[in-house]
């Protein structure tokens, strides 16, 4: 079982992330369950969201206490909230930002975990660019695919048209695109 | 058709495929996807024949049903927490005047403090209100139920509540088979009311009845819903032959074979439990599951049968009866009474916290060693309990618990999971 986990705001689309990654995962023929944490629904207020994916059927309905990727859709919640909470050293780190690692003051933690395993990507500015909203959900979606290899960028364009229709989707799809090449090359550029 | 959706949504799916004729709602989390989503296929007029009622509060629902249902309609709402609280009087009379409407629960605790998360409290407060009540371990059980709820209470004349943890299965996105109209059609009769409001023939339904007839009326009740008993798992058999699927029943048993520890639960927490067992399976425990899916009527022949074998039953609910703790244990002790089994009460879950592998593994544990208490509290933070209780022994004045309690953990707000 490969178990994600999902941290954002309160309108980012966090739990809206976790139900197309897991829509995408059934498009594989893979079983998936996506739920949110149980928090207070606030605009703003720290929001979590889970999937599972599994080649067998998913019982299990506690909270992903050890996740093996983390896709952190807001940098601003580093110091907030304990995201990396069970994380094993083997695990993928996707954060939305601008900045490196390095400059977000996580140079050092992230030495723990592997190279090519962790990213970040401007996922706001995608989407601001693509959908002219800065909601980061899908283009971090193109982002974990690129990274992590467990789902393909066409299977998450296609949660993406499931869950949004016309010029939505399509801007979607082509933030998830831009940040999948993002990536693509990031990760490359780290392994070289 | 295979689909990965949310688990309200397949509900009304479900819904929608019985052919309902009235729909009657007032939104309250974590029902209010249900009845948005039929409001939506009623709007845009894909059930043929079926009216959206909007109504002014559960108490309107409830009684909107009922008339509905004593006009011959086939008839669906969905509620959860307090707004079961707010129907009471009415679901006594829905099940009092054998109308056989369907409502969905989609569990919730009880307030005060306020709480909208999941636990069982709402529909342990009305299990003894005359409906039958199906409890959900699955989204695909959930959408399951439904098709049987709706053949099983018109067939008896009897309402029936379909219960599903709300959030957890009703916001889960998961793969669940929505099956076509043919197949729906072919399980489930038309409706065939028993009594009808017909100005062509009228009648009245509802009349006063004093002691010369009441303990009659109310024995009847009693002995409708011990008929459900053979009929739910023949309906449940007829359903695994259409559908192929072995969802509803009056209860799944999981890992009994030789088990000596047992664990009753009801709900998505059977999932869990599962898993948890499979574990102490591999390390050698003699452990299994019976999942109770029919909870009313008490199925206590088929437990009794179940827990023959068992040296002891851990009951984990998520619900407490304040003052005694449990009420399926209550239950199970019934099925149990003629034997020396320890019967450990586990409360878990209340308010929507987290029911955890690590958490059930540790309590399961103790059960086997026979070092649980008989009532436990599941990752209760006793230090908290402690805090609080020396805060009322210090001053007359102690202030509201709720608050304190928070302003202890330094949460400005409620949280949870």
């Amino acid at each position: 079982m490969f178990q994600i986990r999902i941290h954002g705001r309160g309108g980012q689309g966090v739990v809206t992330a976790a139900e197309m990654l897991s829509v995408a995962a059934f498009r594989e023929g893979r079983y998936a369950q996506a739920f949110p944490s149980f928090g207070s629904e606030r605009t703003g207020a720290p929001v979590v969201a889970y999937c599972r994916i599994d080649e067998r059927e998913i019982r299990l309905r506690e909270p992903v206490l050890r996740p093996d990727a983390l896709i952190i859709q807001d940098p601003t919640l580093l110091h907030q909230v304990d995201v990396f909470g069970g994380l094993a050293p083997d695990g993928y780190i996707l954060i939305n930002t601008t900045r490196s690692f390095d400059a977000l003051g996580l140079g050092d933690f992230v030495k723990g975990f592997r190279a090519e395993r962790r990213c970040t990507v401007p996922a706001s500015d995608l989407a601001l660019k693509h959908i002219g909203r800065p909601v980061p959900n899908a283009a971090l979606l193109g982002g974990f695919a690129a990274l992590s290899g467990r789902i393909s960028l066409d299977s998450v364009q296609a949660a993406i048209r499931e869950k949004f229709s016309g010029k939505l989707a399509g801007g979607n799809c082509a933030a998830a695109a831009e940040a999948y090449e993002h990536v693509k090359k990031e990760s490359h550029a780290e392994a070289d | 058709m295979l689909k990965q959706i949310e688990g309200s949504r397949a509900v009304a799916e479900a819904v929608a495929l019985c052919r309902p004729e009235v729909i009657c709602a007032y939104p309250i989390s974590p029902q209010t996807h249900i009845v948005e989503a039929l409001g939506e296929m009623v709007k845009a007029g894909a059930l043929a024949d079926c009216e959206f009622i909007n109504v002014e509060s559960e108490f309107a629902a409830m009684s909107v049903a009922i008339g509905a249902s004593a006009a011959g309609a086939r008839a669906y709402t969905a509620t959860a927490s307090q707004g079961l609280l707010f129907m009471a009087e009415a679901v006594f009379n829905a099940s009092g005047l054998g109308l056989p409407i369907v409502m969905t629960v989609a569990n919730r605790a009880i307030g005060a403090p306020i709480n909208i998360w999941n636990d069982h409290t709402d529909a342990m407060s009305q299990r003894d209100c005359g409906w039958i009540q199906l409890f959900a371990e699955t989204n695909q059980e959930a959408l399951d139920l439904h098709f049987q709820a709706f053949r099983l209470g018109e067939e008896l004349s009897l309402p029936v509540m379909v219960c599903m943890d709300g959030f957890i299965l009703t916001h889960a996105y998961e793969r669940v088979d929505v099956p076509t109209q043919e197949q729906v059609d072919a399980y489930l009769p038309r409706y065939e009311p028993r009594q009808v409001l017909d100005p062509a023939e009228p009648v009245s339904i509802g009349a006063m009845v004093g002691p010369e007839a009441f303990m009659e009326v109310r024995y009847l009740a009693h002995a409708k819903q011990m008929q459900a008993l053979e009929l739910i798992p023949a309906y449940a058999e007829e359903f695994r032959r259409v559908f192929g699927r072995d969802t509803g029943g009056l209860m799944h048993r999981y890992k009994m074979e030789d088990a000596d520890t047992v664990v009753v639960a009801l709900g998505s927490v059977l999932g869990t439990v599962k898993d948890t067992v499979d574990e102490m399976r591999d390390a050698g425990a003699k452990i299994g599951v019976v999942g109770i899916t029919c909870f009313r009527p008490w199925p206590l022949a088929a437990v009794q049968a179940a827990l023959a074998g068992a040296k002891r039953v851990v009951v984990l609910e998520k619900s407490l009866a304040v003052g005694i703790g449990g009420i399926v244990s209550t239950n199970v002790r019934t099925a149990l009474a003629a034997r020396a089994v320890p019967v450990y009460t586990v409360i878990a879950g209340l308010g929507g916290r987290a029911i955890t592998r690590d958490a059930l593994r540790g309590v399961f544990g103790a059960a086997l060693a026979d070092r649980l208490e008989p009532l436990s509290f599941l990752d209760l933070d006793r230090a908290l309990v402690d805090r609080a209780l020396a805060r009322e022994r210090e001053a007359r004045r102690s202030g509201p618990l709720a608050e304190s309690i928070l302003r202890d953990l330094g949460v400005v707000a409620a949280r949870a999971g």
